[in-house]
């Protein structure tokens, strides 16, 4: 089984964010760039199926040479080629549609996602891979077992699960439970040593079109002060969440 | 040129999203000076949909009783074309995501999710949606034709508009599912995170598991839905489904409740859409009381059953 694993460059969960040049740019000063959390238990999962399954993983990246540590890193975890598109990533549609022409000239059986980058937020990306190959999709994926190109798949909804199946190539929109946080793998010494050894392709970017860019950001308006209610007064709290939030 | 609207159903009935969503295709239709129709599928009363300003529903029936993605694509974006619509909106469920992202590729959309208002401008079209897992927002121009909104759940609310209504049977030429499913396992009688009015969350200041009866005595008087911070879900305390935060799931409530969470930043960003934020915690240099609206120093063994007490007071004099 030849599993692909998308990766995204993200602002590590700690970031304060702040922008620049009239609050059209993300500053990226003093941020720390992770593998994107729910790209991590992906490829954590990816692993799994090497360990276990034999299959190979490769780690996908679209975006400018700023992301190699992030691919290094995943190489340096255990996959076994990093790929990165030389294109600054514009937007979902753009990044889809790089990831998508990789595929048709490089087939995979699996295509794992994270289920959005904790960046912009746009969980679209693998459900647009998905389409543009004509591959099956699951998305909010919690659970994946895959046996004779079947795969067992659940699913997180609102309020629950959902197990489905289908068959293989699929893509899946991953997130914490495909494995435990336990499961996360630290790079070793050993890892980073083997990682300068293995294959790291930086391909052109096929022409596609973005066809949404963003203007400028805003932060939210400050907030005004907490106001503190006795421990001992939870009448009076009850009494301003009903008089003056009106929540109650 | 009408806007469509796809209304969620669950179990026949609409979900509480569908109202706001219509609201919403209601609200911009009105600056468009267009019409809003209301794309259901195994609905029950389509007519319900009705309240929210909506000019024509159409109603599919499917012969799977469940949501699927493709298949449900393939509906919204025909019946797209049949009411020449170039804008079409979705709520935040996880299934509109699901969906939206297949509907994008099919209707060659530009697709913004997590939008908190009506447009910015309309020409171009700009639209303000949040960032940064709600650390920040961003105003972004969709430049295709067709265009895709998800509107982010409790940002808009419910506005009531009657029109006079058209229901029709829309019948889509063959669709086809992909997945197949297996079962269902859905949490009865309980509200979730993403539909509840309130939200009771409690992190690692309840010292375990064995302490969560609280939580759930004060969540059940509220009828509020159960959460918990990061850390308490990875010790295994708390279900990975109730974890609130930026790797976990987002809270747009109306009221929400941190017991005994500090607010790391991670916290907080999942759960700054929450429109009342009440904290309880030992600890007065807690991070979370500069999120929050109204605070209480103090422990949580102490204040909760105390709050348990006078909320069914509160309650039972209010009916």
């Amino acid at each position: 089984m030849k599993i692909l694993v998308c990766i995204s460059h993200v602002p590590d969960t700690t970031s304060k964010i702040n922008f620049l040049n009239e609050n059209t740019t993300f500053d990226t000063q003093g941020i720390q760039f992770v593998i994107n959390p729910n790209d991590e238990f992906g490829l954590t999962r990816a692993i799994w199926f090497k360990e276990q399954q034999g299959a190979s993983v490769d780690v996908i990246s679209v975006g400018l040479a700023d992301g190699d540590s992030t691919l290094r890193k995943a190489l340096a975890i255990g996959a076994d080629k990093a790929i990165r598109i030389d294109v600054k990533a514009t937007d979902g549609a753009f990044v889809a549609y790089q990831i998508a022409q990789y595929v048709n000239e490089n087939p995979y059986d699996l295509i794992i996602c994270g289920r959005e980058s904790i960046d912009y937020n746009g969980g679209m990306v693998p459900g647009m891979v998905a389409t543009l190959l004509d591959y099956n999709f699951v998305n909010t994926c919690v659970h994946l077992d895959i046996n004779d190109q079947q795969a067992t798949t659940e699913r997180e909804i609102d309020g629950g699960k959902e197990r489905l199946n289908c068959s293989l190539p699929l893509v899946i929109g991953g997130q914490k439970g495909l494995v435990e946080e336990s499961d996360l793998k630290i790079p070793n010494m050993r890892g980073i040593m083997q990682a300068r050894q293995k294959p790291f392709e930086t391909t052109s970017p096929y022409d596609a079109k973005a066809r949404t860019e963003s203007n400028s950001f805003e932060k939210p308006a400050p907030k005004a002060e907490v106001k503190l209610v006795p421990a001992n007064d939870i009448d009076q709290l009850i009494k301003l969440l009903h008089k003056e939030a009106k929540v109650l | 040129m009408a806007i469509v609207v796809y209304t969620e159903t669950e179990k026949g009935r609409f979900k509480k999203n569908a109202f706001e969503v219509a609201s919403y295709a209601r609200a911009l239709a009105d600056e468009l000076d267009t019409t809003v129709t209301a794309l259901c599928i195994n609905a029950d009363h389509p007519t319900q949909i009705g309240v929210n300003g909506v000019d024509k529903v159409l109603t599919v029936h499917t012969d799977y009783d469940y949501f699927e993605a493709n298949s449900h694509a393939e509906i919204v974006a025909q019946a797209a074309a049949q009411e020449a619509a170039q804008i079409i909106i979705v709520s935040s469920s996880a299934d509109a995501k699901y969906m939206a992202s297949i509907l994008s590729i099919k209707t060659h959309a530009g697709y913004v999710p997590n939008v908190v208002g009506l447009p910015i401008n309309l020409t171009p079209f700009v639209i303000k949606h949040t960032v940064f897992s709600n650390k920040a927002f961003s105003n972004t121009t969709i430049s295709s034709e067709m265009k895709i909104i998800g509107v982010s759940n409790n940002a808009f609310g419910v506005y009531e508009k009657n029109k006079d209504l058209k229901v029709e049977d829309f019948i889509p030429t063959k669709v086809s599912t992909k997945v197949t499913q297996i079962s269902l396992e859905k949490v009865t009688g309980k509200a979730t995170i993403a539909d509840a009015d309130v939200v009771v969350s409690a992190g690692r200041g309840l010292k375990g598991p064995e302490n969560w009866g609280m939580v759930e005595e004060l969540a059940e008087i509220l009828g509020a839905a159960t959460a918990c911070s990061k850390p308490v879900s990875d010790m295994g305390w708390r279900p990975h489904s109730e974890h609130v935060g930026q790797t976990g799931k987002p809270v747009a409530t109306n009221l929400y409740i941190a017991i005994g969470i500090s607010g790391a930043i991670q916290h907080l960003a999942g759960v700054n859409s929450s429109k009342v934020k009440v904290v309880i915690n030992t600890d007065p240099d807690a991070p979370f009381f500069k999120a929050a609206d109204y605070g209480i120093i103090g422990d949580a063994f102490e204040v909760v059953p105390q709050l348990i007490k006078k909320l069914k007071k509160f309650k039972s004099s209010s009916i």
